[in-house]
């Protein structure tokens, strides 16, 4: 039995380890053993526990104090403070207007969620089963296998109303019954953890920090559907969930909870983790199947489904990380209980990862049906920086953008597919006003080229030929006619590419048409980016009236082409400027100006070198 | 392990382990950690009551700590907090005064009221 008094949790995920949480860990670690106090304090490494944007965080139990970017040089006084004299240190904790909030609980960025698949992320120790196992961990796989059949478990999931949480939102139940229904002696269930959107870090964070609970739901799967082997894939680029999965998979092993007999019952089991090399397209099932089995990652036509002819062949169901990461509360709070909340027809809760220019960003999990506006403005905090909100980004490259005019629409997988975005994984990136819309869809739209395995002409040629003509129009030589043709090529693409990659990759193109036409327009006419985003559609100019001439910009030129005196004040020569921004960036009294549109030097220039070119045809 | 009375073991011993985290806490030891309380030995009554909770197993009690409470005269100070009780301040302690609060108080659940200082909140 310990003498711990002091449980101290440091968020170990991603982005708090890359903010310097495992300085502050060590930092801890030197100081309480100088005051001799190593034997009173509990280090813990945790997962991500949300507030990404304030790392590092942590959380000091029995008082639950909540302290966010904390510095090594802090760790002194944390100990000589809150840990030897009981007095917690208020000015790392968080201030909201006037407020100090000490508890964790009281954090607003907490209000409004709801933790069921992230319950124990950051809260537990993801390398201890042992504490896995005091949340409650392993029961409803006891449970399953002890009281219920085959059939019985996957009941429970239709009650509950869960449904596939990778994206297209399927319902669980029906994989898990159609392969439950073949007869074939061999079966395989495949956790699908190649997460690949830009922004995107849900089924990392759960894998790294509450590696059991993936494991045991994918153990009640696998029951359910007649399984006995199980394959976790997940790429490479996530090193750290790899190991934790591996390691979770062994201690499972030492007590008895993976191998034959587990829980004296009939049922065995066994998993494997399979790295992936970081492809988008092998989140797409046939190809992770393929992957998996040792070949190209490419998509193959869908029937056969992988319920009927998955890996090698045999009847396999892929579920995504978060979709098993619910199976085991699910059963111990019943399927009621996880369908009361939500809407019609999406139940439960949904991981968000939430990002862009908004206070909170970080990883949530908030009620199905809560609407966009309680999203972005009261988890996520609102804007930064005083601008307005623009636009939101749902479900990656494969999603659509929404507006203003969408704030109060409720997140669910139908509501989001009506107006041309979707649910996706759960990336969310939120935009202001500052942004180009333009050029966020021709981001998107290389990722995609990127990613596209090439096996189908409709991705492979249509991708490409979508991307040149964005270019095309970002870089001032846009055509009458090119908005008509994207949307062609668009639609294309999306009823003729073999997998979802193609079909779902023109979608940000279409809905940034869709909802924001007029940018894409003042593009193409007016030579014009309104945002200043696009280089070539915009340049920078000097206020002689506000220019104090004191040289500075002409100095810090890298191409010398400003030029002036402090009589007559600066000017930049537009044909020379690369548009690096530097002037503006050392200007002391801020006379440089980003001017929308090309200077009619520039445009002069651009037409006599057109002329000529044709001259030269 | 084949049952699911065997994982129930295993969950129960965990718990314990990690009762800091606020699940079934019954009484919360508060001590006064100001710099008087220091002087007078508020350390030493606040390791014995860590000592003594491990010896006897003591799951749902923990110890945690405050700043100056204003009971200079009476160092060390420490509140017993026990859920839908009043709180119970007991002063002047010394490690063997400890020893008896936690027998009596904690265990038997009889206030030592010859160390009580204060009660309610």
């Amino acid at each position: 039995m310990s003498l711990k008094r002091i449980d101290l949790l440091i968020c170990c995920g991603s982005g708090c380890v890359s903010a310097g949480a495992l300085k502050i860990k060590e930092r801890f670690h030197t100081v309480l053993t100088e005051k001799g106090l190593q034997t009173e304090v509990n280090i813990i490494e945790t997962g991500c526990m949300g507030p990404c944007d304030y790392g590092p965080v942590m959380v000091i139990y029995p008082e639950g104090i909540f302290y966010k970017t904390v510095t090594p040089e802090d760790v002194d006084e944390i100990v000589e403070e809150h840990f030897i004299k009981g007095r917690p240190v208020s000015r790392l904790m968080l201030k909201d207007e006037d407020k100090t909030i000490a508890s964790q609980k009281e954090v607003p960025f907490y209000q409004k969620q709801v933790k069921v698949a992230l319950a124990n992320c950051g809260y537990i120790d993801p390398e201890s089963l042992d504490e896995y196992i005091a949340t409650g961990g392993y029961e409803a796989l006891g449970m399953a296998l002890t009281q219920m059949n085959p059939q019985g478990a996957i009941d429970v999931v239709k009650a509950s109303g869960l449904r596939g949480r990778g994206g297209g939102g399927f319902p669980t139940h029906i994989k898990w019954q159609m392969v439950h229904d073949r007869k074939e002696d061999e079966k395989y269930i495949i956790c699908n953890g190649d997460e690949g959107d830009p922004g995107a870090f849900m089924d990392r964070s759960l894998l790294e920090g509450d590696p059991h609970r993936i494991l045991e739901g994918m153990m009640i799967a696998a029951y359910a559907i007649g399984a006995s082997q199980g394959f976790f894939y997940i790429r490479a680029e996530y090193p750290l969930a790899i190991k934790r999965i591996r390691q979770a998979i062994e201690q499972a092993r030492e007590i008895g909870l993976m191998g034959k007999n587990i829980f004296g019952t009939d049922f065995c089991f066994e998993a494997e983790v399979r790295t992936g090399a970081g492809a988008f397209v092998c989140g797409e099932e046939t190809a992770l199947i393929h992957s998996i089995e040792g070949n190209r990652g490419n998509p193959t036509p869908k029937p056969p489904y992988p319920a009927v002819s998955g890996l090698w062949g045999k009847p396999s169901v892929v579920n995504n990380v978060e979709t098993f990461a619910n199976i085991p509360t699910i059963f111990v709070k019943g399927a009621e209980w996880f369908a009361s909340m939500g809407t019609a027809t999406s139940k439960g809760t949904k991981v968000f990862a939430l990002t862009g220019d908004i206070k909170n960003t970080g990883l949530v999990e908030v009620p199905m049906g809560i609407t966009l506006r309680e999203m972005i403005f009261d988890v996520g905090g609102g804007m930064v920086g005083g601008h307005k909100f623009k636009a939101v980004q749902l479900g990656g490259p494969s999603g659509g953008c929404l507006t203003v005019e969408h704030l109060d629409v409720p997140v669910d997988y139908e509501s989001l597919k009506e107006r041309g975005a979707m649910m996706g994984s759960g990336g969310v990136i939120v935009m202001n006003d500052s942004n180009c819309m333009v050029n966020v869809a021709k981001f998107f739209m290389e990722f995609c080229v990127e990613e596209s395995c090439g096996k189908c002409s409709p991705c492979r040629i249509g991708l490409k030929q979508m991307y040149d003509i964005l270019d095309r129009i970002t870089s001032g030589n846009g055509k009458e006619g090119d908005i008509e043709e994207l949307q062609r090529l668009g639609e294309s693409v999306n009823k003729l590419s073999l997998c979802g990659l193609g079909q779902s990759a023109p979608n940000p193109v279409l809905s940034t048409i869709r909802y924001f036409r007029d940018e894409y327009e003042s593009h193409i006419r007016d030579h014009s980016c309104g945002n200043k985003v696009c280089l070539d559609l915009m340049h920078f100019d000097i206020d002689k009236s506000r220019c104090i001439g004191c040289s500075l910009c002409a100095r810090k030129c890298p191409v010398n082409c400003i030029t002036g005196s402090r009589e007559e004040k600066y000017t930049i020569h537009q044909l020379d400027c690369i548009k690096c921004g530097n002037c503006q960036d050392v200007c002391p009294v801020k006379a440089v100006d980003r001017i929308p549109g090309t200077h009619p030097e520039v445009k002069e220039q651009r037409a006599k070198q057109q002329a000529h070119n044709s001259h030269d045809d | 392990m084949k049952t699911l009375a065997d994982l129930k073991k295993i969950r129960e011993k965990a718990q314990e382990e990690m009762k800091l985290r606020g699940a079934n806490v019954r009484i919360k030891i508060v001590v006064g950690m100001g710099t008087s309380g220091i002087a007078m030995g508020a350390r030493e009554v606040m390791k014995t009551f860590l000592e003594e909770i491990a010896n006897r197993n003591l799951t749902d009690v923990i110890v945690t700590q405050t700043g100056e409470k204003g009971l200079s005269s009476m160092e060390p100070v420490v509140d017993l907090v026990e859920e839908g009780k009043d709180k119970v301040t007991y002063g002047n302690m010394t490690p063997e005064k400890v020893k008896k609060v936690v027998v009596e108080h904690i265990v038997n659940g009889r206030i030592v009221s010859d160390y009580v200082v204060a009660t309610g909140n």
